[in-house]
Parts: structure tokens; sequence; C-alpha cells
């Protein structure tokens, strides 16, 4: 084995953390001044249950380690024995901010596979959907954040618009979180009457919202006293450790899937890709503030282009059919029964279809062996490449910059742990 | 609707339809295997030579590693597979290296020293596959508890775990 090109980009275990606290303290007394701290795995400021181990000299921190797996349910495995279509509601509970984003790269994934042609309005609605997603997440992430470095108006007002979204969520799916909206070939049902008046009059309110939160925020010395300058990565450092979406974009490299590699008709919308070159958490500030301005746009344009037509493909082996078709047509009512009681067989072969979430890139590995269940499922996700980083982001820095760190990369756990 | 006589299989089909493709250039004299399926490239390599299979894609402008995975194949021969995604930023294009191991000695060289972004997902294929990752710097389970018997996804680890 070849010496490693980049040691120092590489994560310390928990134990290493220690061990090397207890070499300083047995061997070299001169060193005696560093301490061991645990930070989690239940702390406000840790966005779910991640652990830290910190070694830390005074105020700074010498090496970190993440601690993860606490919220490991075996998601990859569960998927394993269900069929293909009822891996979707699973797919929800992965990262429980964006449900939809991860419903749309397993549904693209498995669409892949099976050579599906989706309809044009499906997928403005899944596009359209999206887009409110990340400002939904993006919204979590401002309030959140802001709340760890001791700006706590502003979640409340986050919180506001946030609601809005869910109900707009809740009267199109039911649901408010765990929507499983989508399906495979298309979305489940035709959007109610009041929908679009409903985003409309959401996204007529929202550019003057975003401006509330920046004049809230931006200007405020403090604010820009605790982000500026900050949790530094440059951009090798973020392409060698995998660093995705916002963070890599404030590093300065110029890359979105939405616009590089488009999926479900991204190529027809016209939106800007923020960049930043600050490499700070300030940069993905604003990087995700503009992030969700271009989203608004994104939204405007599919609800103003949202074509006629169907909402499924035109599969009848694979989309449930219609309840009324179902109820007075029979050979309807045999494909509903097949379908949901031995599911469809998918062409054996393996697909990776990736999508911009709003923490970066979420891709989805479907492997399948001819049978209706997938062989195996396995997702890629943002945050569990972007914690890579951490050490790199927070080494020799003042430990409450960990938190307006953690607080930058938006991490969820739920999608770390699976 | 997918037709899986569009696939290519084999160096010779993949390397003819796509000779200037700069993935299947750098690996030319590695690969054994290939496929070009569903508009994704898969390049098969031998198990001991992954590390240069990454420096031949990453100097030939696939420089972010997305994702490394694995398959367990189980009853079949060879019994695992290992995945790596790598994406090429410049190029916009994206190629998938496999490598196949034999159920009696799984165990792959890390590729941390080409892409360090590769640490915890060769320990979750440690951990919940059991595939020894040789050379890796802190090879540890990452998901289950440091004392948990067995590997969750293999495919003769029951679904609903041991009791």
């Amino acid at each position: 084995m070849a010496p490693l090109a980049a040691p120092d980009l590489i994560n310390p275990g928990v134990e290493d953390v220690i061990a090397d606290a207890a070499r300083h303290d047995g061997t070299n007394q001169a060193k005696d001044h560093t301490m061991i701290i645990n930070m989690g795995p239940q702390h406000p400021s840790t966005h779910g249950v991640l652990r830290l181990v910190l070694e830390i000299d005074g105020e700074s921190v010498v090496s970190l380690a993440p601690d993860i797996g606490y919220l490991h349910t075996g998601i990859e495995k569960t998927c394993e024995a269900k069929f293909y279509q009822q891996v979707v509601p699973l797919t929800d509970r992965i990262d429980y901010l964006c449900p939809m984003t991860n419903n749309l790269a397993y549904c693209l994934a498995v669409e892949k596979l099976l050579g599906l042609e989706i309809p044009e309005r499906a997928q403005y609605l899944r596009v359209l959907l999206n887009e409110l997603t990340r400002i939904q997440s993006h919204l979590v992430w401002l309030g959140t954040h802001a709340m760890d470095v001791g700006a706590l108006t502003v979640f409340l007002y986050c919180f506001r618009e946030r609601e809005d979204i869910l109900r707009i969520f809740e009267n199109l799916s039911g649901q408010r979180m765990m929507t499983s909206y989508f399906r495979i070939g298309g979305v489940s049902v035709e959007p109610p009457l009041d929908f679009y008046k409903q985003v409309q009059d959401f996204l007529n309110i929202m550019p003057d919202r975003i401006q509330q939160y920046e004049n809230l925020l931006t200007g405020n010395p403090i604010w820009m006293g605790r982000l500026k300058g900050i949790g530094h990565l440059t951009a090798a450092e973020a392409i060698s450790l995998g660093v995705t979406g916002p963070p890599l974009r404030a590093s300065g490299v110029d890359w979105d899937l939405r616009r590089d590699m488009p999926y479900s008709g991204y190529e027809k919308f016209q939106f800007k890709v923020p960049v930043s070159q600050d490499c700070d958490v300030w940069a993905r500030y604003v990087v995700r503030m503009e992030e969700m301005h271009e989203s608004v746009k994104i939204c405007q344009q599919a609800l103003d282009g949202m074509p006629e037509g169907r909402i499924v493909a035109d599969a009848p082996k694979i989309v449930l059919p219609d309840r009324e078709q179902m109820k007075t047509q029979m050979e309807s009512l045999i494909h509903h029964f097949k379908i949901v009681t031995e599911g469809f067989a998918v062409p054996a072969g393996e697909v990776y279809q990736a999508v911009e979430s709003p923490r970066g890139e979420m891709g989805y590995y479907v492997v399948s062996d001819g049978t209706a269940k997938p062989y195996r499922v396995h997702m890629r996700n943002p945050s569990y490449a972007t914690l890579q980083a951490l050490e790199t982001m927070c080494k020799g820095r003042l430990l409450a910059d960990v938190v307006a760190v953690i607080g930058s990369i938006d991490i969820v756990l739920g999608e770390i742990d699976r | 609707m997918y037709d899986p006589a569009s696939a290519l299989v084999g160096t010779e089909a993949v390397f003819a339809a796509h000779p200037e493709n700069p993935a299947v250039v750098a690996l030319t004299s590695i690969a054994t295997d290939a496929k070009f399926d569903r508009g994704e490239l898969s390049i098969t390599v031998p198990r001991e030579s992954i590390v240069a299979a990454c420096q031949a894609v990453q100097s030939a402008g696939y420089n972010f590693l997305e994702d490394v995975t694995a398959v367990d194949w189980y009853p079949s021969k060879p019994r695992f597979q290992i995945t790596y995604h790598i994406l090429s930023h410049s190029l916009k294009a994206r190629v998938r290296l496999i490598v196949r191991l034999d159920g009696s000695d799984a165990s792959v060289d890390s590729i941390t020293g080409v892409w360090p972004s590769a640490n915890f997902y060769e320990r979750e294929v440690f951990d919940l596959f059991g595939v020894h990752i040789g050379g890796h710097p802190n090879l540890k389970r990452i998901m289950m508890p440091e004392d948990w018997e067995g590997h969750p996804l293999r495919k003769d680890y029951p679904v609903e775990g041991y009791r």
C-alpha cells in the first residue's frame, strides 16, 4: 500500500483521539494540557444524535472525531425485503427534511432500470415539489443555524413560512412530512384544485420573507462576527473529502447536478447557480440564501408552464390503475391485484441516479436481479460525506466555532445513519 | 421500456463503441470486463489494480469520488462486488468501477490514498459486509456497535436479525 496522499485529511477514530490524549498524559508531561470532551450524542446543536469526541487545548480544537450510527435502522436491508413500490415510503424517512427529494431519486433510479418515460406534467410537478422541499429544508437550516449561534428570533420567522409549505404538502398528499407522494412512473394523485393557488400565494410572499431574514441577519455584526472566516474549506479539500451541495459551491466549485447533469426535466428551467469563493461559514449562508431565491423562480416557472396531461406513465403493469377503472374494468382489476400482491419484475441491471438535494448530492444505487424486489438499494447521502470534512474545518479553531460549522454543513443524522 | 439487447457487454464491445471515452482510454490495459447499460459505463478491474485504476481515472479527469459500496451475490461466485462511483466535474460524466471478490478471501486495498473521502464509505463496507479493506487508516465499525457479531447487509444475515 502506497503512503497516503493526504494523511491530515483522514478523520481519526474516537479511540485515536482518546489514545492521543492518553499519550500526552502518560509520557509527555509538557503536553499535559489537552482535554477530551464529549459533545453529544444528545446535544441541541448537533441536530440529532451526533456524538463528537473533541480533544481541546484550552479553547481551541486539537482534533475531533465524529461517532455515528445512533440512528442506524438498517433501511438498506429493509429495502431488500420489500417490493419496489413499497420502498418509496422508506425513502421518506432517511432524510426527513427533504422527503420528496429522496422519493424522486429513488423513483428516477427504478424508472431508469425499467426504461419508463415519465409524462411532462409529472416531471413538472416533481420539480415544483422538489424546489418547495428545498426552500422548506433551507428554512429549517437557517432557523436552527441562527439559533445555534444565538439569534433566536429568526427561528420563529423561518418556521412560519415552513408551516405554509407543510400545509401545501398536507393538502396535496395528506401528510405534512412523510409525504410519499411520488410513485414509480409518476405521482400518486392529481393535485387538489386549490393547490395551484396555494402555491402561487406562497410564491408571492416568499421573496419578501427571504428579505426579512436577510434584514435580521446579513448586516448584523454579531452574526457576521460568528460566521466570517470560520470553518475554512478550500475547493481542493472539499473535492477530496467528497463534499457536495452548498458547502462545495461555497468553496468556489461551480457544480450543480440540476444544471450539469439534468434529471426530471430540469434542463427546461432557467436558474442561476450561486457560487462563492469565500470558503467559510458565511459563504455557505450566502449561497443557501441565494438558492432559496432561485428555487422560488424555478417554482414559478414550473407553475406557469405546467403542461396538461397524465400524471403517471402509460404502463398498466407498473402503475396502479385509477380507482374508477379498477372498479369497472376487469383488466385494470387484474393489474391492480397483481401489482399489490406480486409487485412488478424489474429487468436485471444496476443504476446510479443522483439528484441535487438541499444538502448536496443524493444518489441511489439500485441493483436488480430481475425479480420484484430490489436486490440492493444503497443511498449515497450528502451529509455522510460532508461530515468527514468537519475536522478539517474545525481544527485549530475555537470550540464555540464547532457549533457554527456543524450548523453550516446542515447535517441530518437520519440520512447519515440510515 | 428497457430493452436488454441495448446493453453492450464485454470489454471488446464497449471499448469499440466508446473509443474516445477518457475512462475507457485510461483503463484499456487494466479492465477485465466492461458494460455499457442504460447510459452508464461500468468497468471491472482486478482486485490488485483498484488503486492504480483509481489513479488512472483521476488523471483522466474523473476528479470526484461519489460513493463506495458493495453488493453480496451470495450464493453465486465470486461473492462480493465492490462498486465505486466516480464523477468528473469537467466531463460531466460518471464511471463505475467494479471489483469482484471471493467470499473466502474478501479483501481489497483502500483507496483513501487517492480520495480521502473513501474513508467512511470503506468503513461502512467493512462494517456491513465484512469485507476487509487493506491499508485503511482506521478500519472499525461505523454503523453497528463495536461488539456486534456478523455483518448485516450480507445476504445470509436474516432481515429480522438473529434472535
